[in-house]
Order: structure tokens, then C-alpha cells, then sequence
């Protein structure tokens, strides 16, 4: 076994079991810190393909905005505690055999349909650094782009204004 | 560095991404808590798009991780819309159990 293959093996041992305890766990606040532990090994798996970037934004955009949002409204609906009653026990019995079915029947058909998997060659080529990444976002994704920005603006004021108190 | 995939193998990640996407769907039906729901699908987004950077080093072209750059902005502003919303349902009804929406069934 190659040192890259332990490491992408740890890796995906911590992302699973960190995603599990996310769903598991009974207290909000616990479950938002494994989902960080989840995000950061995330971020180390794109790190394993040289994606430096997509690392960077990931831990920025993952593990900083969106986990402070989630802590943020935790906290202010005061959730912390644990008295989540559970779904009714058939409910739980086939959400855990939906569980298991569409693992199987997914790696089934990805199984059929992989790529023909030869060995894999480098070119040498520089295609993810961030000099590259971003000549290929500006020129040729220029107007996707910009849409993104619009959508942040209007996601932006769709939440100021949804979480404004209401004039009674 | 050059070659990760000769030593992983694609399979390796499409199994990892196929068991992680499974766990979101696992998270969404299991749950009651809304923000748990919500972290469900955050989950299932992230295995899509390491499934996305995998193919882009398969295929060694960067447009895969263009869109998984573009996805993750997608879904920033859907998690600031989403938990907007659901600070306003705890105002309204005082639980963000998802079984006690039911207003709308009559």
C-alpha cells in the first residue's frame, strides 16, 4: 500500500464516521461541529488532488460562512438540548433500507458504467492552479460568473428581508 | 503528486461519493430536526462535488472545477434562504419539528 492510498483511506474513514455522527447525534451543536470535521477532510481529499484552490474556497466558504450560519441559528432558536423526539420506528426502519438499497443499486450502475479505466497519465499539463482556474473562469465563464454574483445579491436581500420582524 | 489517481484508483472515489450522497438521503429521511435536514443536503451537495474534482483530474480539464466553484456559491445562498426560512417558521410555530408542518394539509 502507497502512502497515498493510507492517506486517502483515513481521510474517507474520518469523512464517513464524521458524516454518520452529523445525522446521529442528538444535540444541533455537536452535529454542526462533526459536519465541520467532515467539511476540513472534504478539503483534504481536494488538497490529494492538487486542488489547491477548490481547498482554499471550500475551507473559506464551508467551514467559515455556512458553519457560522448554521451555529448562528442553533443558537438563536435555542436548540441546544436534546429532547428530539424520534420519527415513528417503521419510518426510522426504512429510512435505514432506503439507506442500504441506494447505496447498492448506485455503485451497481456506476460498477456498469465506470470509464475505461486505463492507467492514468499525466500530461504534465498545469490545469487546476490558480492562475489557470482562474484565466478559465473569467474568459470562457465569464457570464455564468456574474449570474453567481446576482443570485448572492438576491439571496442576500431574500434574507434580510424573510428574517425581518414583522409590523404588527 | 502527479498521478493520484494511478495509485487510488476512480472507482475508489465514486465509492466514497455514492456512500456520502447515500448518508445525506439517510440524513433527510431519518431526521425530524429541520436544520439536521439542512446539513443533510449540504452533505449530499459535497459528494457531488468531490465526485466532480475526481473526474476533473480524471479528464485533467479544469471546467469541472469551475462548476464545483459555482456550486458551492449556489449553495451558500441556498443555506442563507434556507435557515432565513426557517427562523421565520420557529417565530411563526415555535418548532422546527418537520412533522408539525402540516398547515397546508388541511
Amino acid at each position: 500500500m502507497s502512502v497515498v492510498l493510507i492517506i486517502f483511506c483515513v481521510l474517507s474513514a474520518v469523512t464517513l464516521g464524521s458524516a454518520f455522527l452529523t445525522i446521529f447525534t442528538k444535540n444541533p451543536i455537536h452535529s454542526a461541529i462533526y459536519l465541520v470535521i467532515c467539511f476540513f477532510s472534504i478539503a483534504g481529499h481536494y488538497l490529494l488532488f492538487n486542488a489547491q484552490f477548490l481547498a482554499i474556497v471550500h475551507v473559506i466558504v464551508y467551514s467559515g460562512a455556512i458553519m457560522i450560519l448554521f451555529l448562528f441559528t442553533v443558537m438563536l432558536m435555542n436548540l441546544n438540548k436534546e429532547d428530539e423526539v424520534h420519527k415513528p420506528r417503521i419510518q426510522r426502519w426504512a429510512a435505514a433500507i432506503f439507506f442500504v438499497l441506494m447505496c447498492v443499486v448506485l455503485m451497481l450502475i456506476f460498477r456498469q458504467s465506470k470509464p475505461i479505466v486505463g492507467p492514468y497519465d499525466t500530461t504534465g499539463e498545469d490545469y487546476q492552479s490558480i492562475k489557470v482556474l482562474g484565466k478559465v473562469l473569467l474568459n470562457e465563464y465569464m457570464v455564468p460568473f456574474e449570474f453567481a454574483s446576482v443570485l448572492l445579491l438576491t439571496a442576500m436581500i431574500g434574507t434580510v428581508l424573510l428574517s425581518k420582524k414583522e409590523k404588527k | 503528486m502527479d498521478n493520484v489517481l494511478n495509485q487510488i484508483g476512480i472507482e475508489n472515489y465514486i465509492f466514497l461519493s455514492v456512500i456520502l450522497f447515500s448518508i445525506g438521503v439517510f440524513g433527510v429521511l431519518y431526521r425530524r430536526n429541520a436544520i439536521i435536514v439542512f446539513m443533510s443536503i449540504e452533505i449530499m451537495l459535497n459528494a457531488v462535488n468531490l465526485l466532480f474534482v475526481a473526474f476533473s483530474t480524471y479528464h485533467q480539464d479544469a471546467s469541472g472545477q469551475v462548476f464545483v466553484f459555482f456550486s458551492m456559491a449556489v449553495a451558500a445562498a441556498e443555506v442563507a434562504v434556507g435557515l432565513a426560512i426557517l427562523v421565520s417558521i420557529f417565530r411563526n410555530l415555535g418548532s422546527i419539528d418537520i412533522d408539525n408542518l402540516k398547515n397546508l394539509k388541511g
